[in-house]
């Protein structure tokens, strides 16, 4: 049976700084004060962006779907903290945020959500397909549990070239209920290949609950058929999704294990720009608003003193600026020429097969 | 160059093309251990290892997900499955992830992999076992599709197709597999995807024919050599590429067009390739075109229902004659 922790109770309390050693005894968080002022940035930077992209939905300047990662920031910016550049991350179509903190810039993915040439994927993937190949962020797909299987054969290519990188696989808990998550954690567990599945649990899959929607609510417990490593950890404390993160990339890395993480957290907006909120109350979101994540955070940084409060309003401005930057980059850039309709279909075109 | 089977020509593709480039990999049900369950790929874990050679659990969507994933960072895998029936649940893999990974990336990501196994009608396996599914994977953009009917395409064919850059589906007939036909050696026999080959020429009509029914639209065109009728039988080989213009150039020639196909009448190969010639060729035609097709049935177990459901030697010889006002 694979190591399988049954609760992570991470924070700041249980790994104080200088940390020498997380509560469970794993590896670090060794986290210098920059770089945990670079996570709140990096937190910010998306909550912020992502209100602007609501606004701009509501506006017209951004077509389709729209999935805001608001209230979900810790998970993204904490796990992607604990890898490095050159590793690979796959996630759903709710994630902004996390090409954010893969090191994409706001002005690529902003242009991206309005249709321009200048986008990541060049306008013509939208908010559910954001790619950087440079970046080793490999999309935004947009079928529940299709990146399950991709990441684990991104994690499969890594071992099978003998690199030492790891995958990160972002899902939502409903996508545990589809066929690709159990099939992919089969694969992985049985071929030990270096992915790390992580499951956001936010409690709710468009408008249905975790309740009304799994027999067996405990999600981490699913690892137990396939004999994975797996824990579940806080998802509104951003330094305990990243130690959880770290003693998995170790486990990918060192023995090429994978492991099952769910994080649990909350979304703060709807599904989509178009959810009618009808089957949870204001109640409800306000608890969890109470656990805000960056609130958490800032609160945590300024009562060690990494973070002041000028900081704070200078962090605030500078972030606040750069979505602006991001806007105005992406209003301004050109629509992808009408040529583009018929580029990118093959890599080698039917057409150069004829000559 | 050798006589070899359709199945032994498969495998020298495989090896070569994994002897050839490291980034190569088989997968799928059997493949190793087992050495395939239609022995294609006899003797390729002993040569290339298992590291080579997979084996996979019974999760079309899991591996074929795994596959297109790994093609993403840069590796070739051939990803077989025991018959194209099986892919059908891996359907959400091969279109919404390979397919389209190359356009909604902008570019980024191309996808080269090969899906392969056996397809078609096979020996009295009834419904779910017994399909030809040729005009779903070739309705995408995205994917290509190839379908050889002879040993040395089968060989040429996949070496390309494992060599291209992009997903291609190939289908191989699982009733062909012991046909025999010379193969080259050379190791980079490859034929181009995309280029129809003319199996034979003629001036009266054309028969366009893909897999199992090119040697059927043979022998129909022997028999109707016999009553007069000189038939040119061609084989687009690739489905997506359709190489259309050896296909106009031939209607050109001979003004009338029997297109023939184990597959079902609605919405297939042969519909689109009948509308294409009405809107290249239209006012070269003396007759309308003519679909020889597969019963418009699920596959029945019964050996007399079976052979009826699919298209004759007598079917397509009635159809030339029709084409040709003969009767």
């Amino acid at each position: 049976m694979a190591p399988r922790k049954t609760a992570t109770v991470s924070s700041r309390k249980t790994s104080a700084k200088p940390a020498n050693k997380a509560s469970n005894g794993g590896p670090v968080a060794d986290f210098t004060r920059d770089e945990e002022l670079k996570a709140y940035r990096e937190m910010l930077l998306i909550r912020r962006f992502e209100e602007k992209a609501g606004q701009l939905y509501g506006m017209g300047f951004i077509g389709g779907f729209c999935h805001l990662y608001i209230g979900q920031e810790a998970v993204g910016v904490g796990s992607i903290s604990a890898i490095r550049k050159d590793d690979y991350v796959l996630a759903s179509y709710r994630e902004h945020g996390l090409a954010l903190a893969k090191g994409m810039t706001a002005r690529s993915i902003m242009a991206e959500l309005f249709g321009k040439a200048t986008g990541c994927s060049k306008g013509k993937g939208g908010s559910m397909h954001m790619f950087d190949k440079e970046l080793g962020f490999l999309g935004g797909h947009a079928i529940v549990g299709g990146q399950i299987p991709l990441a684990t054969g991104v994690a499969f290519a890594a071992k099978y070239k003998g690199t030492d990188q790891v995958a990160l696989c972002f899902f939502g808990e409903a996508a545990v209920n589809q066929g690709a998550f159990h099939e992919s954690l089969n694969m992985a567990q049985l071929w030990k290949v270096p992915c790390i599945y992580i499951c956001e649990n936010n409690r709710y899959g468009m408008g249905t609950s975790l309740e009304r929607a799994m027999s067996s609510h405990d999600i981490s417990q699913k690892s137990c058929a396939y004999d994975i490593a797996a824990e579940f950890v806080d998802g509104m404390d951003v330094l305990a999704v990243r130690e959880a993160t770290m003693r998995a990339v170790e486990r990918a890395r060192k023995d090429s294990l994978p492991t099952l993480l769910e994080v649990r957290t909350y979304r703060f907006m709807g599904h989509s720009m178009s959810d009618p909120g009808n089957y949870r109350t204001r109640a409800e979101i306000e608890r969890h608003q109470e656990r805000d994540p960056l609130k958490l955070f800032s609160a945590s940084l300024m009562e060690e003193g990494i973070l002041t409060d000028e900081q704070f309003k200078e962090i605030e401005a500078q972030v606040k600026d750069q979505v602006e930057k991001a806007v105005k980059f992406a209003e301004e850039s050109p629509l992808p020429d009408p040529k583009e309709l018929y580029t990118d279909v093959y890599a080698t075109p039917l057409d150069a097969h004829r000559n | 160059m050798a006589l070899v089977t359709m199945r032994e020509a498969l495998n020298q593709a495989l090896r070569e093309e994994m002897l050839r480039d490291d980034n190569v990999f088989l997968m799928g049900e059997e493949v190793a251990e087992y050495q395939g369950a239609y022995k294609v790929t006899k003797g390729l874990l002993e040569e290339l290892g298992p590291k080579r050679v997979i084996d996979t659990p019974i999760t079309e969507l899991g591996f074929a997900g795994l596959g297109v994933g790994a093609a993403m960072v840069g590796l070739r895998p051939i990803v077989e499955f025991m018959t194209f029936n099986f892919s059908i649940l891996a359907t959400d893999q091969i279109i919404n992830s390979a397919a389209k990974m190359l356009y909604m990336s902008g570019g980024q990501f191309k996808i080269p992999i090969v899906f392969r196994g056996p397809g078609g009608s096979a020996f009295q396996v009834s419904s779910q076992h017994s399909q030809a599914l040729e005009s779903w994977y070739a309705y995408f953009p995205g994917l290509k599709v190839v379908m050889p009917s002879t040993p040395a395409d089968a060989k040429g064919l996949l070496k390309a197709s494992i060599r291209d850059d992009d997903p291609v589906i190939f289908i191989e007939q699982e009733r062909m597999y012991g046909i025999k036909g010379e193969v080259s050696d050379d190791p980079d026999f490859v034929i181009p995807l995309g280029v129809a080959d003319i199996k034979r020429e003629g001036t009266d009509a054309t028969i366009i024919a893909r897999s199992l029914m090119v040697p059927v639209a043979l022998k129909a065109a022997e028999a109707l050599e016999k009553q007069g009728v000189s038939c040119e039988v061609i084989d687009p080989r690739t489905i997506r590429p359709l190489d259309i213009n050896t296909i106009i150039e031939s209607v050109k020639k001979t003004n009338r067009v029997v297109i023939a196909e184990e597959s079902h009448p609605f919405c297939g190969v042969a519909a689109e390739i009948g509308a294409e010639i009405n809107e290249r060729a239209f006012d070269y035609l003396d007759a309308p075109v003519k679909r020889v097709s597969g019963a418009d049935v699920p596959m029945p177990y019964a050996k007399n229902l079976e052979d009826l459901a699919i298209p004759s030697v007598d079917q397509i010889v009635a159809a030339v004659r029709e084409v040709a006002y003969m009767d």
